[in-house]
């Protein structure tokens, strides 16, 4: 396996500011897996998806790193060719269905709008292809869904058509931000089938972000915790779960609910914990800051 | 007088609502049939899961037995009195009983007025005294420092905001408060402080809460009983500890083998 996106010593902040948003993010993702990107609420996971995208808000600004797509370095790039390569080999699977789809349009030009203008395609196949993806992603009557508006199909349905859309273009690397928070549990399920189905069949390199560890030990085959914009954690699947070796990675696993065990009270993660990581950000700043 | 140990009962209870997805032109909208005959009790002191899918009606059956809605057919009994028909005015006195807490905290406070207001405002509509010390002790109670008094909403993390929902609505001292998705927003830590924290509420100040969520995994450890929710009707109603260990309904174990638990080897996956 090669690594299809490589993210090396990453750093980013707000414009004029010294403060980072991403800490000198480290990590990989192969083709044909999946990697977790897990953290609280604010630690950067969507930032650094959107890094990769190259759809960063404006005020914020990329100061020091790689970020390599198939061996070729994005940052170093002229915009037009970076948005030609990220457009023609990566996509996005959004949180929110609702507001990730144009409620004025119907779903059938909001699929192929993206396979005629940046590939190329002639509407005619664009529009087989939509048709062919609806049903690979178990939508019956792929005809009617690609006439209707947003608001007649079910959450649930809106996600399966988004996951249609990410992999129209056969992409190499696709980005799912929180594909399944927005869904309730049943729904959730059959999402994240659907997902890894798709992915295995298409050999895609994914990057998962999403806060719940629960979801991640479904999907994925590697995770990378995610505290204040920095790697704490990077390890296989399997020995996460058995072991996690960071503190704040066992702090975060014991504050996910467990239905099977009644009578353990919840552990919010413990301040102690917070701050003894929030001292290691702090040295990695002085260092960062030392070496500027 | 009121001696009954249920503060809620509810009976044969339906609502329908007005189709306008399938409208004509002209004429009235079809009606759709949301709740479709429930009978149930809430106990003094207890806490309710209330759960189910998407669409299965849960959030409409809280909005009700607040009397944010009016019930088609059936009677909600609270403390003795049928509230089901009530108009607005026979409803004003217990507006303040019956408390609400919002699944998203950032679109359920006013983003121009300051934590202190927000938890004031409801007091003074209801002509309460010390409005000042009840906004302090309301803020003592769901942890958050006095000093959040001057903040604004976009000033708070997702679950310092969903506690000043919780201190808006304990401020009324309800007998009864409604939880609808009060964590589903939230991250993991986020969302194991702010169910310790009913917890605790519910056990120091002896509240009656019915709780919605669409995952059995935050019910358990809250509720003692769980009533569970299908296209409208009942399928199960029984003690928190028979829905997980013995589950009768067919759907309920559909919704507990959805429940993604942080472990790889998860048997159903």
């Amino acid at each position: 396996m090669t690594a299809f996106l490589e993210i090396e010593n990453l750093s980013a902040a707000i414009k004029g500011t010294p403060d980072r948003l991403l800490r000198s993010v480290s990590l990989h993702v192969n083709s044909g897996e999946v990697c977790g990107l897990v953290g609280e609420s604010g630690a950067g996971k969507s930032m650094i998806g959107k890094a990769v995208l190259g759809i960063l808000p404006s005020a914020v600004e990329i100061v020091e790193g790689q970020v390599r797509l198939d061996g070729e370095d994005l940052l170093a790039m002229p915009q037009r060719e970076r948005r030609r390569l990220i457009g023609a080999t990566a996509a996005l699977i959004p949180q929110d269905p609702l507001t990730a789809l144009n409620p004025s349009r119907r779903i059938g030009p909001q699929i192929t709008d993206r396979l005629v203008d940046i590939l190329g395609w002639t509407k005619h196949d664009a529009r087989t292809r939509a048709a062919e993806l609806l049903d690979e992603v178990h939508i019956e009557n792929p005809q009617r869904v690609l006439a209707s508006y947003p608001h007649e199909l079910s959450g649930g349905m809106r996600q399966r058509v988004l996951i249609a859309s990410a992999f129209a273009a056969n992409p190499k690397l696709v980005i799912a931000d929180e594909p399944t928070t927005a869904l309730d549990v049943t729904v959730q399920k059959q999402i994240l089938r659907l997902i890894r189905e798709m992915q295995e069949r298409h050999g895609t390199a994914m990057l998962f972000v999403t806060h719940d560890l629960g979801v991640v030990s479904k999907i994925c085959q590697r995770l990378v915790v995610l505290f204040a914009g920095m790697v704490v954690e990077k390890a296989g699947v399997s020995d996460f779960y058995a072991n996690p070796a960071h503190a704040y990675s066992k702090a975060l696993l014991s504050a996910t609910p467990k239905f099977t065990e009644p009578f353990t009270s919840l552990t919010p993660v413990d301040q102690t914990v917070i701050s003894a990581v929030s001292e290691q950000v702090e040295a990695a700043d002085r260092e960062w800051r030392h070496a500027h | 007088m009121h001696t009954d140990a249920s503060m809620f009962k509810v009976r044969g209870l339906e609502l329908s609502l007005p189709d306008f997805a399938n409208k004509q032109p002209f004429g009235r909208a079809p009606m759709v049939d949301i709740l479709k005959g429930l009978d149930f009790d809430i106990e003094t002191g207890s806490v309710l899961g209330i759960v189910g899918g998407s669409g299965s009606g849960k959030s409409t059956l809280g909005r009700t037995l607040v009397r944010l809605l009016e019930p088609t057919a059936g009677s909600i009994v609270f403390e003795g009195s049928d509230i089901g028909h009530l108009d607005e005015t026979g409803l004003r006195p217990l507006r303040r009983r019956l408390q609400m807490i919002f699944q998203d905290p950032m679109s359920s406070l006013n983003p121009r007025r300051r934590v202190g207001a927000i938890i004031a405002d409801p007091l003074r509509i209801h002509d309460l005294d010390r409005i000042d010390e009840r906004v302090d002790e309301a803020l003592d109670h769901v942890g958050l420092p006095r000093a959040f008094r001057a903040r604004y909403p976009h000033e708070l993390s997702g679950g310092q905001r969903q506690r000043v929902g919780i201190a808006r609505a304990i401020a009324m001292r309800p007998d009864f408060i409604l939880a609808d998705e009060i964590v589903s927003g939230l991250d993991v830590s986020s969302q194991a402080q702010v169910l310790n924290l009913l917890e605790n509420l519910v056990r120091e100040l002896g509240l009656t809460l019915a709780f919605i969520s669409h995952d059995l995994s935050v019910i358990r450890r809250l509720c003692s009983q769980v009533l569970v929710l299908n296209r409208g009707t009942i399928v199960e109603y029984a003690p928190v500890e028979q829905i997980f260990d013995a589950p009768k309904s067919e759907y309920t174990r559909e919704l507990l083998d959805a429940i993604p638990l942080p472990d790889p080897d998860q048997p159903g996956w």
